[in-house]
């Protein structure tokens, strides 16, 4: 159980400046305090609860860490990193149930990890050896999209499909279905997001749209893509607005996780805005002192996320020393898992390109799989016979 | 039994082919760490740390800082405990695995010719044991110098080690020291080799001195260069820096001649708008900027640096001195950013700082005029009618003459020294 003290829901906190819009719980010197309507999904976490939140989050730092080291030591062609931004992904995916669908953008590894995709099937695509990495089906979580804002058209696809299929709004809460998708601050000036806006809010789809603002479109700044803050944007779409502080793991738990509700019994979408920073570069690519103020990632260096929750945990007695350090030598052997297995990724085999294209059979893939395989044998044979 | 493994070049952004070795941060015989940053690259796209992928003891550092390596070429030899089962990729160009974006590096299949300098010969044949050739006498020369014949790179017809490349391996293997230590006076000396007989030191050829080099030569020999010269009386503007310096509004900020010779060209290129420009010569176009990024050259420990104050025609005198003052200060402490370097479009070089009358100045690359202001100094001046000790400048422009003719050049100095000469002209221009 987590106790309130007074109601203060506005969040101003070092030298960054905190939109006074932005719904925040857990205070960076780790005190939790009420935010309104949304208090009771704070309320009723459990030890447990906040113990895997911190949890997916170490998780989540440790494994980036090691993935950007292996980028650069020539085992990635690419990383994407998503230090900073641990709350925003791990506390919105806490809110999903098993049978709701997540669709990441390609930064997401903390919700990823939340769903119990495993972190080193991500070096799939990373590495060049697949344009996938695990099936979507066994965790409900999609594969990550690199067309920006892509990602929200499939979302929505597939929440409309769920309207359809009468799969909420049932007025049974554990069966109800819903979905989210993630995506930047740079996606909400792409077409494709306002013209998923529009479907979603049209079709009423049990959709999430949960905005990452990490104040960068790799390098533009968030103020020269839009005259209103982001959480305005779903107004004119019908669409409701929820602004949070995305490095307050509490906050972005109970705003998305109320969403949700509301998606699943058949309220329709609703924009969440999480304000966060990225502190890492946009990708390993590129160089973000040319382009930002180095004053800057300090600054909210001070509201990190996992820091802050630790203090909470302390604080409330909800863990000790000993529930840190076991994180730890977690997260050490998941980064050292990933180094061993990076090496080792295969490709898959040929035959997947064409299983995988459609979900039912189709007669022209059918034949060019036949065909695939009869030249496939023939030369196994050959290669055979020529030893 | 040493287990050596070899850290290849990564493509540290998406299709790079080459990277700069800015600073190693261990040396040879350091233990490392997996993940511990050893050597800081540059690449095309920006200046990163690589982080070690193995546990050990550094054996060979394979480049000097200040080598343009290809991807893929081996950068680090360490020396890991742990017994290794699977076979770890040879340093050699035919079984190197191939980067896994991008083209990777076009000489990587001549590797051996790449440097002599980098080790890279050393660090392939560590891995590849292979029949040294070299004629008798040779052999006899190598082992009287005591140099290892499986230490030479061979230059000879097949790969025959030949008397020079032993001579070669002396000169670069000998006196492998470093010819000063971070607490000398000589810094320049830093990183070089000195020679067996000690008369002269080798320095590598590093990222400021290069990168000063590569513009001075680019700008020297394609902008035909002219300069022209202006000597005058500024006691004018001596007192006006006195009084500003007492005035309230500037207390927070270091008041000097500087900041009026910038105010100066400013206004200078406000009238003549079209000394602002640049020479587009694959498009051949004139390009005129409607804005003033104002470069000013700050000599630093590592070298020549040219940041701009950006926008500076939109400046007020005060605003003007306060970014005088940073951009000096941040080029000292070498935190200048690249994009400070950039899109500079005229800039003011204060050789009276070294108390030196004046120069021809090089062109900023892409710009079309330099100011050198020299030094300012009291001397018998003819004033009215009457020789007095006056404070004397001299200050020279040059200009790119394919876009500058001799009368707009002239005219801008000319306008710069008036204002100098007497501020209140910038009453009537300002």
């Amino acid at each position: 159980m987590v106790d309130m003290g007074g109601s203060q829901p506005v969040g101003t906190a070092g030298a960054v400046d905190l939109p006074e819009t932005a719904l925040q719980f857990l205070s960076p010197d780790g005190q939790v305090r009420s935010a309104g309507p949304y208090s009771p999904y704070v309320e009723s976490l459990t030890t447990d609860d906040l113990r895997s939140l911190y949890r997916d989050m170490v998780l989540t730092r440790k494994f980036d860490a090691e993935a950007t080291a292996l980028q650069r030591q020539g085992e990635l062609g690419l990383w994407v990193p998503s230090i900073g931004q641990e709350a925003a992904q791990v506390g919105s995916a806490h809110g999903l149930k098993p049978q709701d669908f997540a669709f990441p953008g390609y930064r997401d590894h903390g919700v990823l990890a939340s769903r119990g995709v495993d972190l080193v099937q991500t070096f799939a695509h990373t590495r060049g050896v697949d344009h996938g990495g695990w099936d979507p089906r066994e965790h409900n979580c999609h594969l990550y999209t690199l067309v920006v804002g892509a990602q929200t058209l499939h979302a929505t696809g597939y929440a409309i499909g769920i309207v359809k299929d009468h799969a909420c709004a049932t007025g049974d809460p554990t069966k109800d279905e819903a979905v989210i998708v993630y995506f930047g601050d740079g996606a909400t000036s792409e077409g494709d997001l306002n013209e998923a806006l529009v479907f979603a809010g049209v079709n009423q789809a049990p959709l999430v749209f949960f905005c990452q603002n990490n104040q960068y479109a790799i390098s533009e700044p968030t103020s020269r893509q839009s005259r209103v803050p982001l959480f305005h944007r779903g107004a004119g779409f019908g669409i409701p607005g929820v602004q949070v502080d995305g490095n307050d793991v509490l906050a972005c738990y109970a705003v998305t996780a109320a969403a949700l509700d509301a998606a699943r019994a058949g309220m329709g979408p609703t924009f969440i805005e999480a304000f966060t920073y990225r502190l890492g570069a946009h990708t390993t690519s590129d160089d973000p002192t040319r382009y930002r103020d180095s004053h800057d990632a300090e600054s909210w260096k001070a509201l990190d996320p996992i820091a802050r929750l630790r203090l909470y945990l302390t604080l409330s007695d909800h863990a000790d020393q000993n529930f840190f350090d076991e994180v730890d030598v977690e997260g050490a052997a998941l980064a050292a898992r990933a180094r061993e297995a990076v090496r080792k990724l295969e490709a898959p085999p040929l035959d997947s390109f064409f299983d995988l294209a459609y979900n039912e059979p189709h007669p022209l893939v059918a034949e060019e799989h036949a065909e695939w395989t009869a030249f496939e044998t023939a030369r196994l044979e050959l290669m055979g016979a020529g030893r | 039994m040493p287990n050596l493994r070899t850290f290849a070049l990564p493509d540290a952004g998406e299709g790079l082919t080459d990277a700069e070795i800015v600073r190693w941060l261990v040396a040879v015989g350091d233990e490392v760490q997996i993940n511990q940053p050893v050597v800081e690259i540059e690449t095309a796209k920006s200046l990163v740390e690589l982080p070690c992928p193995y546990d050990g003891v550094v054996h060979d550092l394979c480049a000097s800082e200040g080598d343009v390596i290809p991807v893929g070429a081996p950068i680090l030899v360490v020396d890991s405990q742990e017994e290794v089962c699977v076979a770890e990729p040879q340093a050699d160009g035919s079984q190197a695995p191939r980067p896994l974006v991008g083209y990777g590096p076009s000489v990587l299949r001549h590797s051996t010719s790449v440097s002599a300098a980098s080790g890279l010969a050393n660090a392939s044949q560590l891995r590849v044991p292979q029949p040294i050739l070299a004629k008798p006498p040779v052999r006899q020369f190598a082992k009287d110098l005591g140099i290892d014949l499986a230490t030479v790179r061979a230059t000879g017809p097949g790969g025959i080690v030949t008397r020079e490349d032993v001579t070669a391996a002396q000169e670069s293997q000998a006196p492998r020291q470093l010819a000063t230590y971070p607490s000398d006076d000589q810094p320049w000396l830093d990183g070089g080799t000195v020679s067996s007989d000690g008369r002269h030191t080798r320095v590598p050829i590093r990222s400021v001195r290069r990168r000063t080099a590569e513009a001075m030569v680019t700008s020297a020999f394609t902008a035909p260069h002219v300069s022209v010269f202006h000597t005058i009386d500024v006691t004018a503007m001596m007192a006006l820096v006195d009084d500003l310096r007492q005035d309230k509004e500037f207390a927070d900020v270091r008041v000097t001649p500087l900041l009026v010779v910038a105010k100066a060209l400013l206004l200078a290129v406000q009238r003549h708008p079209e000394i602002n420009a640049t020479w587009d010569d694959e498009a051949q176009e004139i390009v005129y900027k409607h804005y003033v990024n104002l470069g000013i050259a700050v000599a630093t420990d590592r070298g020549l640096v040219v940041p701009n104050i950006k926008d500076a025609h939109r400046m007020k005198l005060h605003e003007l001195a306060v970014s005088l003052g940073d951009l000096t200060r941040t080029a000292r402490q070498g935190k200048t950013r690249p994009d400070q370097v950039s899109d500079g479009t005229i800039t003011i070089t204060n050789v009276g700082a070294f108390a030196i009358d004046t120069g021809t100045p090089i062109l900023n690359p892409g710009e079309a005029a330099i100011l050198a202001f020299g030094s300012i100094r009291k001397q018998p001046w003819v004033h009215k009618n009457k020789v007095r000790p006056r404070w004397v400048t001299q200050l020279a422009l040059s200009f790119d003459h394919r876009l500058v003719d001799g009368g707009l050049g002239s005219t801008v100095l000319s306008d710069v020294t008036r204002v100098m000469a007497n501020p209140a002209q910038a009453l009537v221009w300002g």
